[in-house]
């Protein structure tokens, strides 16, 4: 595990955070996080590269906790003498945060690591002429799809290959390493003066894992479908959601689960472990160690090894995500749920692999078993419109209304709304088409009853 | 200065050497302290520092781009070697370059920088804060406050001679409270934040902000849902500026434009907006959050009107998108970092008051709903469609503020939404210090107006 990528350099960052954990001083605790990635991103538009960019970068988080209090500090290098530097700076940090008995890094907990292998050598090896031609096959195949297809906004390459290493102190010694690259278009259609958007992607962790046709074919179907989308009338009614679309309605949901939030009251969830929050058919679970998810990880941010972690199991509330420091304070164990926005912030808890357990209907199946209702295809005003402390959920959308079971004409300029937990509880079927995303989350095609749509 | 001026003119010239006909080195020194306050405790003290350079090298329609933390003379011919050799190599030959120093006003002076201020004087702002929030108010459970300042100097030169640095200087402060009642929770926020130092709380008071957050969180305790539909819609001065960001201020960024990808592509010296509306873009706006001395290509700031009584005059412009169009850059290509490539992007983004006085907006108006804080927004540029988050907003029945409502989002269509604008207030304030997020990349925004109404929005609550 201790290869180095594309031409990083060959210092481990395993022995670097090693060390830095190393100078902890009696009654102190050190945790450093150590992260190098290389990353290409290119863009094509009209038929030649717009912009290319390849770069490399590194940085270093570390956490001091002394005296019950916890300091943190960053710097965007990886230099001997800014890693000191910012180990003081953490340590003169932890001076000013207040007293919290509860504050206090990892230790090994002995679960076993999953086997994942999250890294694929073809990625480095592989020349950037090919990547941009690739981009350029995938702009040409959206122009080519459908005579309606009046512009590709971008097609887009984009690969990283990242390595990380955590330690602590406390006996902490993690390192895991991944791939992964993108192929993405954004389709223009237009009939008249009117203009219509719809994106597609594929993703994988090697090159032979992106599909150029169904990135292609996504983008040209969803932009072209909204043709002649009308501002619907208001009404209630059934929504049947597309996986992209669940896989950010489950993101928001794990979000209320998390432990911090319940202790400090901010979860609509506290209080409710073991009541029915959901129908029998809803079964949420957290699985990094799944290694067909995403973000499928070895490890959490804080070093422990990740686990498959059972949120809701047939509509019953079973368990919150927990870090470290949230762990103790409920008197718990950590789920291995301590995630971080990269080496500028310390460990926070969230989901990183959250799915539904797939059902068995196909989408046409539902569309069938909803007879009448309405397909979401895209969301808007996620951040501004969800709230997930009081549960409001107020989003803007565009989709097709259903009829009959069969798609009755495109929609757009409307909203859906709803408070989570009248979804949660509103759910009407789950599909057996889960759907891989570049995201914490997984989709199916969701369907849940009784949602407000604002139009006319 | 971050780079000394033969190095950066030898950088400029490797990054020439194949064949290259523009080339730019932008170097950036950022840093920064954060304290947040959750729970009664302080939880975090953090602090970091990043500096490198990105270089970006064109050759006709193509841009390469290379970035490194490594600002020795070496690591930055490195950089240029690679940004050059992204653009692919053409023909070759060597240019030199003579550069000058652009000098711009800086757009307000900053009299204490926050490094010069201890952390414990940071850190009791936050204690003030959160002991104002819950004085005498026990249904407020939950209190999370942040401090943050960040010092950013930035160096850019480029093979056109251009020389230029800044020195921005921020400091913002925001606060969340969580209120408990018998309809379950709600939350109030408020921020504020400007491009100065830490006499930022000279003027502002982090108590008064913590009563309005915590008060904002109460009211809502008794709010109602929202209609659903489309109902008639009053904005207060200062609370809906994201409104013009999103429903025109992206749609006129001159990147969508040459993609056509905006609604507004083609209409520059066309009635797109009531007669009312006067839009400005202002970089230049004092200590206001988006401000700035220079632009991230070294082009001063600008005061750009973009809609003038309601004609659009111009887009915003960066300098790959003005030099197609053979015309000057309007001060806005900007980026989140030195890793990142600029892009055209707003600043300060406000709409001119008008002539009404705003209680006679209200008197006027049998019913609506009345919108006093707003959160974030999202626009499809190429529908012009776009939502924007209530986050304080009442119903108004016959001409009077009544019942507060639960968040939701509104939607509209921006040029309908412009065209419906048929009241605009004498009033007018800056709104909360805002993120500009555009593919990927996050800038500090501002904007503001004044107390306005739209005939008809669509409010996607769920009261019906």
């Amino acid at each position: 595990m201790s290869q180095t990528i594309g031409g990083a350099g060959q210092d481990n960052l395993l022995d670097l955070a090693t060390a830095v954990a190393g100078w902890a001083r009696d009654g102190e605790q050190v945790e450093a996080y150590v992260a190098r990635g290389r990353d290409t991103e290119i863009t094509v538009f009209g038929g030649e590269v717009e912009s290319l960019s390849s770069a490399e970068s590194a940085g270093i988080g570390i956490r001091v906790v002394a005296g019950s209090r916890q300091g943190f500090a960053y710097a965007g290098s990886l230099d001997p003498d800014v890693v000191a530097e910012t180990l003081e700076e953490a340590r003169d940090n932890a001076g000013f945060a207040s007293e919290d008995s509860f504050v206090g890094l990892a230790s090994p907990d002995g679960v076993e690591v999953a086997s994942l292998d999250l890294w694929r050598d073809d990625l480095a090896s592989y020349p950037t002429e090919v990547k941009v031609a690739r981009a350029l096959d995938l702009e040409r195949a959206v122009r080519a799809a459908d005579p309606r297809i009046r512009q590709v906004e971008s097609s887009d390459w984009g690969d990283a290959a990242v390595e990380s290493a955590v330690a602590t102190s406390t006996g902490i010694r993690a390192e895991s390493r991944r791939t992964a690259c993108y192929l993405s278009a954004f389709a223009v259609a237009g009939e008249g003066a009117e203009t219509q958007t719809g994106g597609g992607y594929s993703v994988g962790r090697s090159p032979s894992d992106l599909d150029l046709d169904k990135a292609a074919s996504d983008a040209v179907e969803r932009a072209t479908r909204m043709l002649g989308a009308v501002k619907p009338r208001s009404d209630r009614l059934t929504v049947v959601f597309e996986p992209r679309i669940t896989a950010t309605l489950l993101a928001i949901l794990s979000g209320t689960l998390d432990g911090e939030a319940v202790l400090k009251g901010r979860s609509l969830f506290a209080d409710r472990i073991g009541e029915q929050v959901s129908v029998a058919g809803f079964t949420l679970v957290d699985d990094p160690t799944d290694p067909e998810a995403y973000a499928a990880a070895h490890y959490d941010a804080e070093g422990l090894a990740t686990r498959r972690n059972v949120l809701i199991e047939g509509g019953v509330l079973q368990r919150f995500l927990y870090n470290t420091y949230a762990a103790r304070r409920a008197g718990t164990v950590s789920t291995a749920s301590a995630v971080r926005a990269g080496f500028k912030s310390a460990p926070g808890t969230g989901a990183r692999a959250v799915s539904v357990v797939p059902g068995d209907r196909s989408p046409e199946e539902i569309f069938q078993q909803v007879g009448d209702g309405l397909l979401v295809q895209s969301v808007s005003g996620v951040h501004s419109g969800v709230n997930p402390v009081s549960g409001d959920f107020s989003v803007g959308a565009e989709g097709v209304l259903i009829k009959g079971g069969e798609m009755a004409g495109p929609v757009r300029e409307f909203t859906i709304a709803s408070t989570i937990q009248r979804m949660l509880t509103g759910v009407v079927a789950v599909g057996n088409d889960l759907e891989r995303l570049p995201s914490s989350a997984s989709g199916v095609t969701l369907a849940i009853a009784d949602i407000s749509m604002s139009g006319e | 200065m971050l780079i000394d001026e033969t190095v950066i003119a030898g950088v400029l010239g490797t990054a020439l050497q194949s064949g290259g006909e523009f080339a730019e080195l932008f170097a950036e020194d950022r840093r920064g302290t954060a304290a947040r306050l959750d729970d009664g405790r302080v939880e975090d003290m953090a602090s970091g520092r990043e500096r490198g350079a990105g270089i970006r090298v064109v050759i006709g329609e193509t841009t390469g781009f290379a970035h490194t933390s490594d600002l020795t003379e070496a690591g930055l011919r490195a950089a240029a070697e690679a940004a050059a050799a992204a653009a692919r190599g053409g023909g070759g030959g060597v240019r030199s370059v003579a550069l000058q120093r652009v000098t711009a006003p800086a757009p307000n002076a900053v009299e204490i920088l926050p490094e010069s201020v201890g952390k414990a004087e940071k850190v009791d702002l936050l204690r003030r804060a959160d002991e104002a929030s819950r004085a005498g108010r026990p249904a407020i459970r939950q209190v999370s406050a942040v401090y943050g300042d960040s010092r950013r100097q930035i160096l850019v030169a480029n093979s056109e001679g251009v020389l230029a640095t800044d020195d921005q200087v921020k400091t913002r402060f925001a606060i969340s409270c969580v209120a408990n009642g018998d309809t379950g929770m709600q939350t109030g926020r408020e921020s504020v934040g400007a491009t100065v130092g830490f006499e930022l709380f000279d003027t502002v008071s982090v108590e008064e902000l913590a009563r309005a957050a915590s008060s904002r969180a109460l009211t809502k305790l008794s709010a109602r849902p929202a209609p659903s539909g489309s109902v008639p819609v009053v904005i207060k001065q200062g609370s809906g500026g994201v409104l013009f960001h999103e429903a025109c201020g992206h749609g006129l960024e001159a990147d969508h434009i040459a993609k056509d990808v905006s609604v507004f592509t083609g209409r520059v010296g066309q009635m797109v907006a009531s007669p009312l509306v006067t839009l400005v873009d202002d970089g230049t706006m004092g200590p206001q959050w988006g401000s700035l001395s220079v632009d991230d290509e070294g082009h001063p700031a600008a005061r750009n009107v973009l809609i003038e009584n309601g004609v659009l005059t111009d887009y915003m412009w960066d300098w790959l998108r003005a030099r197609k169009e053979g015309r000057a850059s309007s001060g806005n290509g900007r980026r989140e970092s030195y890793q990142h490539l600029p892009m055209v992007r707003m600043t300060n983004t406000y709409v001119l008051a008008g002539t009404e006085d705003p209680d006679e907006i209200l008197r006027q108006t049998p019913y609506g709903v009345y919108v006093a804080q707003l959160g974030g927004g999202q626009v499809n540029t190429a529908t012009g469609d776009f939502v924007f988050g209530m986050t304080e907003a009442y119903l108004i029945e016959d001409g009077e503020i009544t019942e507060p409502l639960r968040d939701a989002n509104l939607i509209g269509n921006g040029p309908e939404v412009l065209r419906n604008i048929d009241v605009v207030g004498n009033d007018f304030a800056m709104g909360h210090p805002g993120t500009c997020g555009k593919q990927g990349q996050g800038v500090p925004v501002g904007d503001g107006q004044p107390t306005l109404r739209v005939t008809a929005m669509t409010v996607g609550g769920t009261a019906r």
